[in-house]
């Protein structure tokens, strides 16, 4: 009996949908080497490819402007990329996807866009990109989060 | 004794319950923080993107009135989003989480509103508050506490002309925030600086005068259509490249690199050719950007892909204005919008 109660905010806290937020965020509790790559396995195990890594403090540190750890990964899936580029274009310049992760001290943000707030539009085989595109994203946002 | 006992148990039932029930939704609402608010406020509330909620000062000064309207309110155009669509008990549960920090009763106010003399509080806002929170109360630049970039203030005070802020800020709490200060913040006690209790009520009225002119237009968050930018070419795939790269120069941009779409993705050479990205940076404008927002980088530096297909050239950049959107903050609003101007421009020459 007393356990119910326990169950059923178990439950809950597993049911709850996600929220329409329209940048994803997480504060992951490492530094930023560590967070780093576990971005980078995260994205593995998802079968994401990651294509590159955009060094932003080196290059603001480069010009004489001060700024801690600052980096944008790449990713994506090759069919994906080739699916907008023959079928909806208009996703052309947010391929491939974007994570951008930087330090607040000895803890680290990621940040994305979410795709279903950029592209609201009826079409349903958009539609049903975008989808999946925000599924992605969550799951790699969720599995950055657990410890 | 013996029929006692399952009476007493069923009679401290309903305590177990009450204390389960407590904890549970302490429980609910540290998750539910962790989940919604912990990447701008920090997991110990210390701050971040968004201001520090665990410090004693600020808990004893504000109402759970104060907080729930907060977070269902949220502060327009200043980065912290409304959130709507949690439910009541999640409200009341994330503001239990946010209590225990620093436990104890949080100041009761007086609903009276505060009477003063405008005027005068407008001549005192100009010379004890504008320095920090901006002549016409939009907040200083930037938000919260932000570890990753030299700043003046160890908190970027925050929008008092903000509806949301207006919205949760009786007089009252207005009015206590300056006679008292908060300590371990850059904002100090105006009584202890020299202000008379008069003045204080004066500034009370000026500052809930803020309701009264709502933020300027060009501050209001842009609506525009779509989330892309894109042009049909007059030249050729090559030339436009060209042109483009021209026109980046010509704007005070750096190319910093150019590559294929599918780059990264398939073995070096076998990508297709003819979807090209140029990516050009203003290194003074992506620092400013960063300073306002840390998470523009996501959309910086900036970038134009160059695709012929079918015969026909098309030149596709993503629409600064929409994106800015996302962002729920005004200052970013006119950065977006001289970005979106310098796309625009940089495409129209290279193209037509
Ligand atoms: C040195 C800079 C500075 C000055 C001067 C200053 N403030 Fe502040 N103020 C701040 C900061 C920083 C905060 C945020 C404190 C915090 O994070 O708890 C703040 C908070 C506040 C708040 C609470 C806002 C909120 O969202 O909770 C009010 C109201 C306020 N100030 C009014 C004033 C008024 C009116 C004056 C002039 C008499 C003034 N301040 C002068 C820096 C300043
Ligand atoms: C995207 C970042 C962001 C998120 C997410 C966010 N906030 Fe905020 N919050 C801010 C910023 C920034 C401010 C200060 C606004 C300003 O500078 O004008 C703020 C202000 C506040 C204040 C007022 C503090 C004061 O001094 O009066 C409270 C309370 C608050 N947030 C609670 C929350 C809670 C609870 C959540 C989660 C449900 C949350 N916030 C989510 C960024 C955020």
């Amino acid at each position: 009996m007393i356990r119910k109660p326990l169950f059923l905010l178990l439950l809950w806290l597993l049911a709850t949908p996600a929220l329409a937020e329209d940048l994803l965020m997480a504060r992951i509790p490492m530094t930023f080497p560590e967070a780093m790559l576990k971005l980078q396995n995260v994205l593995k195990a998802h079968g994401q490819t990651l294509s590159r890594v955009q060094r932003v403090d080196i290059g603001l540190t480069s010009k004489g402007y001060k700024t801690d750890k600052y980096r944008v990964v790449f990713f994506g899936r090759l069919d994906e990329i080739r699916e907008v580029a023959e079928k909806h274009p208009l996703l052309i310049p947010y391929v491939p996807h974007k994570i951008a992760i930087f330090a607040e001290e000895d803890e680290t943000l990621i940040v994305a866009a979410n795709p279903a707030s950029l592209f609201p539009e009826k079409d349903p085989a958009l539609q049903k990109f975008v989808r999946t595109w925000k599924a992605d994203l969550e799951a790699i946002f969720h599995d950055m989060r657990e410890e | 004794m013996r029929p006692f006992r399952p009476l007493l148990l069923i009679l401290l039932l309903p305590l177990a319950g009450v204390a389960h029930a407590k904890d549970a939704q302490l429980e609910r609402g540290e998750a539910l923080f962790r989940q919604h608010c912990a990447a701008c406020h920090g997991y110990d509330g210390m701050g971040g993107v968004g201001v520090p909620l665990a410090l004693p000062d600020f808990q004893y000064s504000v109402t759970n009135k104060y907080l729930e309207t907060t977070i269902r309110r949220g502060r327009p155009g200043r980065v912290m989003p409304a959130f709507k669509s949690l439910s009541d008990a999640d409200v009341k549960a994330i503001v239990k989480y946010i209590r225990h920090w620093a436990p104890g009763k949080p100041y009761r106010y007086p609903v009276e509103p505060v009477r003063g003399d405008r005027e005068h509080g407008k001549q005192l806002y100009a010379k004890h508050c504008a320095p920090c929170h901006g002549p016409n109360g939009e907040g200083g630049k930037g938000t919260g506490v932000t570890f990753s970039r030299p700043r003046d203030l160890p908190i970027i005070p925050p929008a008092l002309n903000n509806p949301g802020f207006l919205a949760a800020a009786s007089d009252q709490f207005i009015k206590a925030t300056l006679m008292n200060g908060r300590e371990g913040t850059p904002m100090v006690s105006f009584l202890k600086q020299g202000l008379s209790e008069q003045d204080i009520n004066d500034l009370v009225v000026f500052v809930r005068a803020f309701e009264d002119h709502p933020l300027p237009v060009h501050q209001q968050p842009i609506e525009t259509e779509q989330a892309t930018i894109v042009y049909d070419s007059e030249y050729d795939f090559q030339t436009t490249i060209n042109n483009l790269k021209d026109a980046a120069v010509g704007n005070n941009f750096i190319i910093i690199r150019e590559q294929k779409l599918e780059s990264g993705f398939v073995p070096p050479g076998q990508d297709n050719p003819k979807q090209h990205i140029i990516y050009f940076c203003n290194f003074g404008f992506l620092n400013k950007a960063l300073a306002i927002d840390p998470r523009v980088g996501l959309f910086l530096p900036c970038r134009v892909t160059v695709v012929e297909k079918e015969g026909k050239v098309k030149v596709y950049a993503i629409n600064p204005e929409r994106l800015s959107r996302l962002f729920n903050n005004v200052e970013l609003n006119r950065l977006c919008h001289e970005m979106n101007d310098t796309y625009v421009s940089i495409i129209e020459d290279a193209t037509l």
